[in-house]
């Protein structure tokens, strides 16, 4: 018909954004005299070429999998979830208790019970803003965020005055007991003759990420709750035609969704810190929204951007560690990308649209 | 005189008009002279390229290639202010009114003549009294526009386009929303306008509006110009033929209808809307198996409450049976979902909006509201397969161009989506069929086909709620009809034993012979509802 293939609109459109965003970064970088090719050289070096390096890519890709999930689910009932981040620290807050006042003979076990702790934090935390919604019509985008703001309170308030071991100075968690400790990928795929990933975060919640994108995508797809959700996000009229109850599918979409977002939190804190910690989201929530953007709401667009952005985090950190230019460019660099991709994403989209029809004219 | 003076000009003359929006040629090549004082219609299905080339005129768009002669000269209109200077008025279908302004400032608005109110308001208050009389159009300028009925805020619209001294006016469908008295009074300025020397353009879909007024007729189909004749020598089968490029049937085949059981029975149905707005305000009526009841009436008067209530996604009360049973009509149980199960079978007036998805695929579409069917269930997943399969055979029956299941439903054309829907419903064989406005930007092609599923259904021995605007498709469709204004049946008349005027007048709230002048009457009538709605009643 009238559009562009789909593989043009799925896979052009996300590259050429990304390439425009380079090269603004590249001048930005130009800009206060560093090399763009040294700094790019340097970010592929630290977050591609060495195991350990991909081990924190793909650590961070993993919060960024479950984040990008939530935010995808969510839309595609066109619920705009900005609340993945206090999900995410309440998802902590329930992998923490679930480690550490249950006594777990095995990681295996305890992971599938942390899972389930985080996403019912999560969820829970989630259901506030969607009864709001969908109940008394207060738009979830300021709900979710003023939630994130009392996400934070809330831990500040559980760590520091709950949760904190008699005597210690940080507010922090004890830390879990061994036996909840999730295997990196050092453990898993180093010999001793080839030691891969050593020291590197990335750990088997990468697997769980991965299991997340099968089952959001056969939710979404295959699913009567999946039809349902995509009814009404693309008309909210037509749902209630055909007997889908708007006050359910949002309330179910955001369980979901802040159940994914929780989930984050088995790698941040069971995988890695290994106790709660504050701040163990380190805005993750945020990025889910242009990973979503980024992913076109797709579970395998979703991960190929969440290990994009991961790339991203850690280049910025190997960048931020071995030049003069400053963790902030980092940042501005990430912004680029969500602003090419996500915001002025009809800025390639048209001309290259544009181009195809003309191209298809002139072959007719 | 000279070939070239204004007089024996035509009053607009286009010549080769084309545009093209991405791929599509709405305009293609136009050419059309209209005289003055002339009314020229100009026919044509949705799509078909007339709301373009109108907008072209009026400085919305800008044409690819072509040219606008007005009296002669050749005359760039880059927008809208052009167009007012070189003496053109629109009338939209939708109007452009300032709800909280009286008549007076919503005539002024735009057209002010200078920094300070009063002079102007003064200038338009007599200019409006001499209009009224010259034309009929009669409006009190000192009324906030949101409490006129939609006619006078018709004339409202006549009035701002002669007040900027405008000698050609364009109307786009003009009657789609009036009661036909009210069209009749419109008729009746424009026939006045046109004495006056003025220059009308009317859009329409309607043959009988076109052989009723204009002089000429243009038939535009798939953007191009098709045919120009004067009204005087064609017919309606001609135009509905250049309209669609075929032969078609303009009335339906059906027997007499043999009325079984009653399947639905309304009683005292009420429904006051968010806004506190009694919009059902007592409905009684009942359907009968094997019977097609019609429910005419102007949109807008509560047929789309009733629809959306039997429907299962507006609350009410009153009572409402099914085969004998009472339904909820709030809380538990009365949800889309329940009135399916109970056998009844809805095509929405709304299908973009409502009975459709349009970014759904067709076969996505063909399952919509029975989606929970287990049949179409496979363990936890939906069977896509067989749905599949299933909207291949529907779409074959229904025969759905292109027959593609895996197109998106807004590639398709308003009679195919329709098709759609109709399949989807009828073939769920319900004991009950609501079916609100089915040939609504429908092109006449399908109309035929549509209204023949219909038919068959009720043969079958189904009972059949229509709701439609179109007095002309309640006549060849309906059994019984019953007229509805301002939320109340007003009578119900057996189609054999009526006709279009009295029915005209039941749609204005009219029922018995009133002792003032019949377009007052209906005026006062429909001013009175829309001062309820907007809550001075």
């Amino acid at each position: 018909m009238d559009r562009m293939p789909n593989w043009a609109d799925a896979v052009l459109v996300p590259l050429i954004s990304l390439l425009l965003a380079a090269i603004l970064s590249a001048g930005v970088i130009l800009a206060i005299g560093e090399s763009p090719v040294d700094a790019f050289s340097l970010m592929v070096e630290g977050a591609l070429m060495r195991s350990a390096g991909w081990g924190y890519t793909l650590y961070y890709a993993t919060n960024f999998i479950f984040t990008g999930l939530a935010v995808s689910v969510a839309f595609h009932a066109r619920l705009f979830n900005i609340g993945g981040e206090g999900q995410a620290m309440l998802g902590g807050l329930g992998v923490a208790l679930v480690c550490l006042y249950i006594p777990w003979p095995h990681w295996s076990l305890a992971i599938v019970a942390g899972a389930v702790g985080a996403a019912l934090f999560g969820a829970l935390w989630a259901l506030v803003p969607a009864y709001l919604q969908a109940k008394r019509g207060s738009h979830i985008v300021i709900t979710t965020i003023m939630f994130n703001f009392i996400a934070a309170a809330l831990l500040n308030y559980v760590l520091v005055n709950l949760l904190r071991p008699v005597g210690a100075m940080d507010p922090a968690t004890a830390r879990f007991p061994d036996a909840v400790h999730l295997p990196t990928f050092q453990d898993m795929f180093s010999t001793a003759a080839t030691p891969l990933f050593r020291g590197a975060p990335a750990n088997v919640s990468f697997f769980l990420a991965l299991l997340a994108c099968g089952l959001v995508w056969l939710l979404i797809w295959r699913t009567r709750l999946g039809y349902e959700i995509r009814a009404f996000g693309h008309s909210d009229s037509a749902a209630r035609y055909a007997g889908i109850s708007p006050v359910r599918i949002t309330v179910v979409t955001m369980l979901i969704s802040g159940g994914l977002a929780g989930m984050m939190a088995v790698n941040t804190t069971m995988g890695e810190a290994e106790r709660l910690v504050m701040n163990a989201t380190e805005g993750a929530g945020f990025i889910g929204i242009a990973v979503a953007l980024m992913g076109r709401n797709h579970p395998i667009g979703v991960l190929l951007a969440a290990i994009l952005f991961g790339f991203l985090y850690q280049g910025g950190a190997e960048l931020a560690l071995w030049t003069n230019i400053p963790r902030e460019l980092i940042v501005v660099i990430q912004a680029l990308v969500i602003l090419f991709t996500g915001a002025l994403d009809n800025m390639v989209r048209m001309p290259l649209e544009r181009a195809f029809l003309a191209g298809r004219k002139r072959r007719a | 005189m000279s070939p070239h003076s204004p007089a024996d000009a035509p009053a607009i003359e286009l010549k080769g008009i084309s545009k093209a929006f991405g791929p599509v040629q709405a305009n293609k090549d136009i050419s059309m002279r209209v005289m003055p004082g002339t009314i020229h219609g100009i026919i044509g299905e949705n799509g078909a390229g007339k709301s373009t080339l109108m907008s072209i005129l009026y400085g919305f768009y800008k044409a690819d290639a072509g040219e606008v002669f007005i009296s002669g000269k050749k005359t760039e209109i880059p927008d809208s202010q052009a167009a007012i200077r070189a003496g053109i008025g629109m009338v939209f279908q939708h109007f452009k009114l300032v709800q909280n302004f009286t008549v007076l400032e919503n005539v002024i608005l735009g057209a002010e003549d200078g920094g300070l109110l009063r002079p102007s308001l003064a200038k338009a208050r007599g200019v409006l009294k001499q209009l009224a009389a010259e034309y009929e159009l009669s409006v009190d300028p000192d009324t906030q526009v949101q409490h006129l009925s939609v006619g006078h805020q018709q004339r409202v619209e006549i009035l701002k386009a002669l007040y900027r001294e405008a000698d050609i006016l364009i109307l786009d469908e003009p009657t789609g929303v009036l009661t036909p008295a009210e069209a009749d009074h419109l008729f009746r300025i424009l026939d006045n306008l046109r004495a006056e020397g003025k220059t009308i353009i009317l859009i329409t879909h309607k043959l009988r509006e076109i052989m009723e007024i204009t002089d000429t007729v243009s038939v535009m189909r798939r953007g191009e110009m098709t045919a120009t004749v004067k009204t005087a020598e064609t017919s309606p089968e001609q135009l509905a033929e250049l309209m669609v490029g075929r032969k078609v049937l303009l009335r339906v085949d059906k027997t007499p209808a043999k009325p079984g059981a009653k399947v639905l029975e309304v009683e005292n149905l009420r429904l006051v809307d968010d806004k506190g707005v009694e919009r059902l305000r007592g409905i009684d009526l009942e359907v009968r198996a094997g019977e097609i009841l019609g429910i005419a009436g102007v949109a807008g008067n509560g047929q789309s409450e009733l629809l959306e209530v039997l429907g299962g996604y507006a609350t009410a009360t009153g009572t409402v049976r099914v085969n004998g049973a009472a339904m909820p009509l709030s809380g538990p149980g009365s949800d889309g979902q329940s009135r399916r199960a109970c056998g009844i079978a809805h095509v929405p007036e709304d299908r973009q909006h409502e009975g459709l998805i349009m970014p759904y695929t067709a076969w996505e579409n063909t399952a919509f509201g029975y989606h929970r069917d287990p049949a179409l269930q496979k363990g936890l997943l939906m069977d896509n397969a067989a749905i599949r399969a299933d909207a291949a055979a529907k779409m074959d029956r229904f025969d759905v161009r292109p027959p593609d299941p895996t197109l998106a439903a807004r590639n398709f054309s308003g009679g195919n989506q329709q098709k759609i829907v109709l399949a989807r419903e009828i073939e769920r064989n319900p004991d009950i069929l609501l079916v609100g406005q089915p040939t609504r930007g429908v092109d006449i092609g399908a109309i035929e086909f549509i209204h023949q599923q219909i038919v068959r259904l009720r043969d079958a021995g189904k009972a059949i709620l229509l709701v439609s605007v179109e007095l002309d498709e309640i006549f060849s469709l309906s059994d019984r009809i019953a007229v509805m204004f301002d939320g109340r049946i007003m009578g119900v008349r057996d189609p054999a034993e009526t006709d279009q005027t009295e029915l005209g007048l039941l749609m204005a709230g009219i029922t018995e012979k009133p002792d003032r002048p019949l377009i007052d009457a209906v005026d006062a009538k429909l001013d009175a509802k829309e001062a309820r709605e907007a809550g001075h009643g």
